[in-house]
């Protein structure tokens, strides 16, 4: 009993080390193409399209929701110490430092994320990508690579974007509805925030960028070429994109606090 | 032809959308100047303490900004904080004679520095140290005193009181 159970665990420890292992050379092999990949820029801007700008209409909704429930939310909790006025300030350092990567991130990986996947695990499974090495086309270089790029490029810029439209919903509730005065709620924001909290944001929306899309042409690629590997492929994005987001999130906040 | 020119037009779009934030944020919710031309003058003055003055804090007279803090740090001639502030090149008639202050805006607002005009003839320019300086309020201090002035007065019951439970 017990030695099943060991043996078993063991088995789990060296499925998750392999995992890694395989998500690291993949990275490498990713990163080794990234001279070439832009060279051939008009296939990055393709997917920036893809995973960027079609992403933008959620992205701006989600912002706009957030930015008035923080607007909201934080007005009931600041009006009981009296403090309505700080509640620029507030928003805008939650938006910028946590919410506007992280909520995008979540978003990206729902909604970028599991395109890719779908999309490179058809390929697999429709044999479109045996047929490119058959012909002598590297896939990873013609497919995979402007995919990750286009994905990396997008994720801090859509971050930006849900920032932005998120103060502007906190401004809406707080300053329209609720009666904080306009001129406290920019002028605490402007001398509560920082550049660094701005870079904070960036650095981090960038990190989350890379591994959503790595983790989504790395599921897609190396998908079960069936119907439910595909599906699988598209589950595994999201769940596993969403715990690492989350985790590294948590790291991140620690190291630049 | 038309299906790459509408996929090309809505990518410019949304990187043009998403550097705008960037440029957004980064121009209006901080209050980092970006200054072009950045002229001005700079003025030191040391303070006693000068409690949650933080770099970039305003610097005005009579409520109008006329500059920003450049720097704070820590003098070990005088024991005192050393605080930069630069002046916009427009406000380049603050008398020799005038004093600097902290103070704060509002209850919880953040700390900006005012200054009081003196009467002199002759006014601060590049690098000049305010002669006058008055520190933050500490509202620790102030509680203590407030609280060490009561138990003062009322020093002859005071005790009796504590006993008696």
């Amino acid at each position: 009993m017990l030695a099943s159970l060991t043996s078993e665990l063991l088995q789990s420890l060296r499925i998750a080390l392999q995992a890694i292992g395989a998500y690291t050379l993949f990275f490498v092999r990713l990163l080794k193409e990234v001279p070439r990949a832009l060279l051939r820029f008009s296939l990055v801007v393709d997917q920036v399209h893809n995973s960027g700008a079609l992403s933008l209409v959620i992205i701006m909704l989600s912002g706009l929701f957030v930015g008035m429930v923080l607007g909201l939310q934080g007005f009931d909790l600041l009006e009981r110490f009296g403090s309505e006025e700080s509640l620029g300030s507030a928003a805008a350092l939650g938006l910028l430092k946590e919410l506007g990567p992280v909520v995008t991130a979540l978003l990206f990986a729902g909604r970028a994320g599991t395109a890719l996947a779908s999309e490179l695990g058809l390929m697999r499974a429709t044999d479109q990508l045996a047929a490119m090495e058959m012909m002598a086309v590297d896939p990873v270089r013609r497919v995979v690579m402007p995919r990750f790029l286009g994905g990396v490029l997008s994720m801090p810029l859509l971050a930006a974007i849900f920032s932005m439209i998120g103060i502007f919903g906190a401004q809406l509730v707080g300053v329209q509805l609720m009666g904080v005065d306009a001129g406290q709620f920019w002028s605490q924001m402007r001398s509560a925030v920082e550049f660094g909290d701005v870079m904070e944001g960036v650095v981090k929306s960038c990190v989350f960028g890379v591994a959503c899309s790595l983790i989504a042409v790395y599921e897609g690629y190396h998908s079960v070429p069936t119907a439910e590997g595909v599906g699988r492929a598209t589950t595994r994005t999201v769940v596993i994109s969403s715990v690492i987001v989350l985790l590294l999130d948590y790291m991140l906040t620690a190291v630049m606090l | 032809m038309r299906q790459t020119r509408t996929i090309e037009l809505g990518t410019g779009l949304f990187v043009l959308l998403g550097f705008a934030a960037l440029f957004f944020l980064v121009t209006q919710i901080t209050n980092r100047e970006f200054g072009l031309g950045d002229g001005g003058y700079r003025l030191l003055g040391s303070f006693e303490q000068v409690g949650g003055l933080k770099p970039g804090a305003p610097v005005s007279m009579s409520g109008v900004t006329i500059g920003h803090v450049e720097g704070i740090e820590y003098d070990f001639n005088e024991y005192k904080a050393r605080v930069t502030m630069r002046i916009d090149s427009d406000y380049d008639r603050i008398p020799d004679d005038s004093d600097a202050g902290i103070f704060t805006a509002g209850l919880l607002g953040g700390q900006y520095i005012g200054i009081g005009p003196g009467g002199s003839e002759t006014f601060l320019a590049e690098g000049d140290q305010m002669q006058f300086t008055q520190s933050a309020i500490v509202l620790e201090n102030l509680i203590s005193k407030f609280l060490f002035s009561k138990a003062g007065e009322k020093h002859g019951d005071a005790p009796a009181e504590a006993s008696t439970p």
